[in-house]
């Protein structure tokens, strides 16, 4: 493990920042105050196991080109970088490119750190891997790369949203895995995480953890962003060869931050470009229905990271609410944290009407039907490209938002309906939407 | 008291060793009984932890019901799920450890998972446990490498820090939490979580044995345990034996007077045979 975090990392790192350093690549165990590795003395070894297993691999010729395989053969990458020019039309003329994340093999960028992780299980000669889910998009994300790798798969998925989300068991079932519902705790993403949790301790000599997002204990952080960091860097290459300069903002929707911290980590070390997180913001913060983590959570320790956390006056987690089970999470990645902190990234929370209103725009202007967490960040770019007009009119249309479309929206359809009212009252999709709407 | 006084004790008693130290002269291992805290309400943690000393507890763990507690098995999720339900706050285990500390010589400590130990502070948190009369704290999911505050807390109060320590602990680990450990250290008997378990691992003997030979005095093993002939295995190598899920369904199904019952049952298996109090190397 590294040095402790010192109380005045945050400032001295934002001023190397400033001063040309680096935000890229940053190694864990400690972003800032935040990260580490809270957890059972249990899992120590294994997270140290798997630690060494990624820094040898990272570094194997040999198993970039394992990677760099599977995103072209399998995922099908590079993912297209589109201009959205009816789209832009709403968010003050500014122009709007998507990184199509939506493409890929699945349906969302969750493959990316789905390959990578199994393909680390194999190195560490497990057969059998974990993951936990909420709607079950990393969930099935995870059965197809077992299945592509011959590894048994086990996933945790709440009681009620393994109710909710029934197809999405199916598919992980046709996929060759076993979905176990969770009904301890709340019944929700966090407790399946639990669980997942209880298992691997009892199972860890054969089991990997396939960790969804970029939160959890060291190494998870810097190991999944390192598996995304490839849409950043497509991202970046792309607008250049198009468009011959950066961006001057970057969007992307928050929940763990995968996606996120996968786009923008291809921007960190840009001081013209603007990063922004959306975070859901369920009913409206002020509701106390929300998932806005930074925006109104506080420092603490879950799942084996110090990172902002809704908890109440006791410590104790709050529940999330949101319309997109893949936002609906208490905490959020520690390098999120670190870079609210410092300042390089700003963190807003979109209420579900927004999303919603978004995510309807995108389907008619452009012909995508969007999935409801990239909804957020299409949600907020509107936002900022409204704001970037309103300062200066003249030059709206010369500016450029990338906004990370992580996924793509069937999934979403039945929640949809029922939010626009498109169901007959008596047909059975709309009884599954009113169940997706609870999300 | 005052943290002044308890400041000024600082470092020169802990009440877990003092414990198990009482227990091993009279030729026995001590016997440590865990109850979350407001399960199945706060007078009944006190009253049932009266009762755990009065028939045989050396050491009381009282566990912080938490909505997250991933090395819990199913029996105690339940009862602090109960607990947190009925409206359990944190501040209220402060109120249980005093309640028992007052009526009983046996050392109290808290079990915790770290969140709402930070979330009150670290300090603040570790004031008012002293002042309660509390012993330590049992952390299981902080390790030594994320402990400096309450390495700092902890000495700055006089309590006792208890790690655990694993079967898939490394040697250097081992070691490093050995040396962090104060009072005792927790040997997890098994990889897995709490809950009752028909055979104790063999896995749990060979820890012991690695945390003596990293030099720690006082080891207790915890994880599994539910009958006195479980008590007696562990108790022939280890200087103490901590039962948890067995106690807690036992308070659910029968009360007080169940936890008392089995509490004296389990005591029955503490002896141990001469000569390995000494092995262990007083």
């Amino acid at each position: 493990m590294a040095q402790a975090p010192s109380g005045n990392a945050d400032n001295t790192t934002a001023e190397a920042f400033l001063q040309g350093g680096s935000l890229r690549h940053a190694p864990g165990p400690y972003f800032g105050n935040y990260g580490g590795r809270w957890m059972p003395e249990s899992l120590i070894a294994a997270l140290d196991e798997l630690e060494e297993t990624f820094n040898k691999a990272k570094d194997d010729p040999d198993f970039r080109a394992q990677i760099a395989d599977l995103n072209k053969n399998y995922s099908g990458r590079p993912s297209l970088l589109t201009e959205a020019k009816r789209f832009s039309q709403h968010a003050g003329g500014v122009r709007v490119f998507l990184k199509r994340e939506d493409l890929n093999h699945t349906g969302s960028h969750k493959i990316n750190n789905v390959l990578g992780q199994a393909l680390l299980a194999k190195r560490m000669g497990k057969t059998r891997i974990i993951a936990e889910t909420g709607a079950g998009q990393h969930g099935v994300a995870s059965a197809t790369a077992a299945a592509l790798m011959g590894l048994e798969c086990v996933v945790y998925m709440g009681a009620e949203d393994c109710r909710r989300q029934a197809l999405n068991v199916a598919r992980m079932e046709l996929l060759g895995a076993k979905v176990i519902p969770v009904t301890s705790g709340s019944q929700t993403l966090k407790d399946a995480i639990n669980d997942a949790l209880r298992d691997w301790v009892a199972n860890v000599s054969t089991t990997h953890y396939l960790l969804g997002t970029a939160a959890g204990a060291h190494p998870f952080p810097a190991m999944v962003r390192y598996f995304h960091e490839v849409i950043g860097e497509e991202a970046r290459a792309q607008i250049l060869e198009q468009e011959g300069r950066l961006p001057d903002a970057v969007c992307a929707c928050i929940g763990g931050g995968s996606n996120a911290i996968g786009i923008f980590h291809g921007f960190l070390d840009d001081p013209s470009v603007k990063i922004y997180g959306f975070e859901a913001g369920g009913d409206g913060v002020e509701t106390g229905r929300h998932a806005a983590t930074i925006t109104l959570g506080k420092p603490g320790v879950l799942h084996g990271a110090r990172s902002y956390l809704m908890q109440d006056d006791d410590g104790q987690t709050i529940e999330s609410h949101s319309i997109s089970a893949g936002l609906d999470y208490p905490g959020v990645g520690p390098e999120h944290s670190y870079l609210a902190d410092i300042g390089r990234v700003s963190y807003e929370p979109i209420t579900d009407g927004e999303a919603m209103d978004a995510f309807r725009l995108l389907c008619r202007t452009e012909g995508i039907i969007p999935a409801i967490e990239s909804s957020h960040a299409l949600a907020g770019a509107i936002k900022v490209g409204q704001r970037m007009a309103a300062e200066d009119p003249a030059s709206a249309g010369g500016k450029i938002i990338i906004v990370n479309l992580s996924g793509r929206g069937d999934k979403d359809v039945a929640t949809a309906a029922e939010w626009f009212d498109l169901l007959d009252k008596n047909s059975a999709e709309s009884e599954i939407g009113k169940e997706g709407e609870q999300l | 008291m005052s943290s002044a006084d308890i400041a000024s004790q600082a470092g020169t008693t802990s009440k877990s060793a003092a414990a198990i130290d009482r227990a091993r002269s009279q030729g026995r291992s001590a016997l440590i009984g865990y109850l979350p805290a407001g399960y199945p309400s706060v007078p009944e943690t006190i009253a049932a932890g009266i009762a755990l000393a009065e028939n045989g507890a050396d050491l009381i763990e009282i566990g912080i019901p938490y909505s997250d507690p991933v090395m819990d098995g199913q029996v105690i999720q339940t009862a602090t799920t109960e607990a947190l339900a009925k409206g359990f706050h944190v501040s209220q285990v402060f109120d249980v450890v005093a309640g028992i500390t007052s009526k009983t010589d046996a050392a109290v400590l808290v079990m915790t998972y770290w969140n709402p130990v930070v979330r009150m502070g670290v300090d603040e948190f570790s004031r008012r446990l002293a002042e309660a009369g509390g012993a330590g704290l049992i952390t299981p999911d902080l390790i030594p490498d994320e402990a400096a505050e309450w390495m700092a807390a902890s000495d700055k109060y006089g309590l006792d820090r208890v790690f655990l320590v694993a079967p898939s602990s490394t040697p250097e680990r081992m070691q490093r939490t050995v040396d962090a450990s104060r009072g005792f250290v927790y040997a997890v008997s098994i990889m897995g979580v709490t809950g009752a378990r028909t055979s104790v691992s063999s896995a749990a003997k060979d820890v012991v044995a690695a945390a003596h030979g990293a030099g720690a005095e006082r080891v207790c093993v915890g994880l599994g345990v539910s009958t006195a002939d479980q008590v007696r295995e562990i108790a022939a190598y280890a200087e103490g034996v901590i039962v948890g899920t067995a106690l807690v369904a036992a308070l659910r199904d029968g009360g007080v007077d169940a936890v008392g019952a089995l509490t004296k049952d389990l005591s029955t298996g503490l002896a141990r045979e001469s000569g390995l109090a000494q092995e262990a190397g007083a």
